[in-house]
């Protein structure tokens, strides 16, 4: 390889390493602002004011969905800690118990007062008829 | 011997590839062919995976916006990392051609990048309850459309095309380090957006009747594609080279 052609490419490799580092300490620096969610464990180690919106999220406990008129109250568990949570509307179809859920709201008294519920899916598809192999 | 043989003819090769000329007929000769196959495997894939799979076990019918979510997110990333290698071969060898490559993805990309972002929402809408949430996977998604505009206008806010070149290869080689951060935007934060399902690691976690049309729905976008592509840096031979004679033969 050629002088110049060599001296390019060594500053292109550079360029690139050096964007990376410079790119990579950023979002370690940010490292959990970027986390969409708390799961219930993380939101209770901190004291959260009242009037702070939170995200909390994590699976729907078995056997916790209860509704009342348009009131759905359920608890979210990370298998290590639970949260309560009541939500007033509509949830989306696939909230169900022991899928994913997060919810957006106020902590009040250790419960969450919820202002949006999302279903939260995972990676894995397959027909109806295989699951129950 | 045989190696240096073999050294000569790969060069001779790259030496001709590389000439706008030779590429330009070449890639006349190839499109009609990438074009017609890849629209068969497209539709057939589609068709396949719209009516001849079974429904998801939790999304029901909705999961089928898969067979053109995935495949356009996947092309959104290659085509990035196909405009960055591009812009290290002009600027380690000065390859024109590898320039007008880099300059005529930029479009493209960002078409495709839409494409996944808009059918995202479209199925975040079913599935989560929302088309829109800040979460690490689909912010940074947006990111990456921001910044193939970025490019794009970046390259035609100059008049020297040799200095909006570098510019937009230097740029493009810096941003590359995008791709891997939107692949790991799912593991290293918590995100509304699940983790892959088809890995290098693990088996896929799609069943076998949903992943073979999946996987012919990617092939098959990613030719069409390329067919983009190609029309996208035909017309960049177009404007950079207006004044050769061949052009001007061939217009």
């Amino acid at each position: 390889m050629k002088i110049h052609r060599k001296k390019r490419l060594i500053n292109v490799l550079l360029l690139s390493l050096l964007s990376g580092a410079g790119i990579l300490m950023v979002l370690y620096a940010l490292n959990s602002n970027l986390d969409y969610f708390f799961t219930p464990s993380e939101l209770l180690a901190e004291e959260v004011p009242s009037n702070r919106r939170v995200k909390v999220g994590g699976m729907v406990q078995e056997g916790s969905v209860r509704r009342e008129d348009s009131i759905i109250s359920f608890t979210i568990t990370d298998y290590s800690k639970t949260i309560d949570v009541s939500y007033t509307g509509i949830v989306p179809d696939l909230f169900k118990e022991g899928s994913g859920v997060v919810v957006l709201g106020y902590l009040n008294d250790g419960k969450v007062d919820a202002e949006k519920v999302l279903a939260k899916h995972d990676e894995n598809y397959m027909p109806p008829a295989l699951q129950d192999k | 011997m045989l190696r240096e043989i073999l050294i000569i003819v790969i060069k001779k090769f790259i030496h001709q590839f590389a000439s706008p000329k030779t590429y330009f007929y070449q890639v006349n000769r190839l499109y009609p062919w990438l074009l017609y196959i890849s629209i068969s495997i497209y539709i057939s894939a589609i068709i396949w995976g719209l009516f001849f799979t079974p429904k998801d076990f939790v999304q029901g019918h909705s999961y089928r916006i898969i067979y053109f979510h995935v495949p356009a997110s996947f092309v959104a990333q290659s085509l990035y990392a196909a405009m960055a290698i591009s812009s290290a071969v002009f600027l380690i060898w000065r390859v024109k051609l590898a320039a007008y490559l880099a300059r005529s993805i930029a479009p493209v990309g960002a078409m495709v990048t839409f494409i996944a972002l808009v059918s995202g929402s479209i199925w975040g809408i079913p599935t989560w309850g929302t088309w829109w949430e800040w979460d690490a996977r689909i912010t940074s998604t947006l990111i990456l459309f921001i910044m193939y505009l970025g490019l794009i206008s970046l390259h035609n806010s100059f008049n020297n095309f040799d200095k909006a070149d570098k510019l937009f290869s230097y740029l493009a080689i810096i941003g590359f380090v995008q791709i891997p951060i939107i692949k790991k935007s799912v593991d290293w934060w918590s995100s509304l957006h699940q983790p892959a399902s088809i890995t290098i690691s693990d088996k896929p976690s799609i069943d076998p009747s949903m992943l073979y049309p999946l996987f012919m729905a990617m092939i098959g976008f990613a030719g069409l594609v390329a067919c983009i592509v190609i029309l996208s840096s035909k017309v960049q031979i177009y404007i950079r080279e207006k004044n050769k004679n061949w052009v001007k033969d061939y217009v």
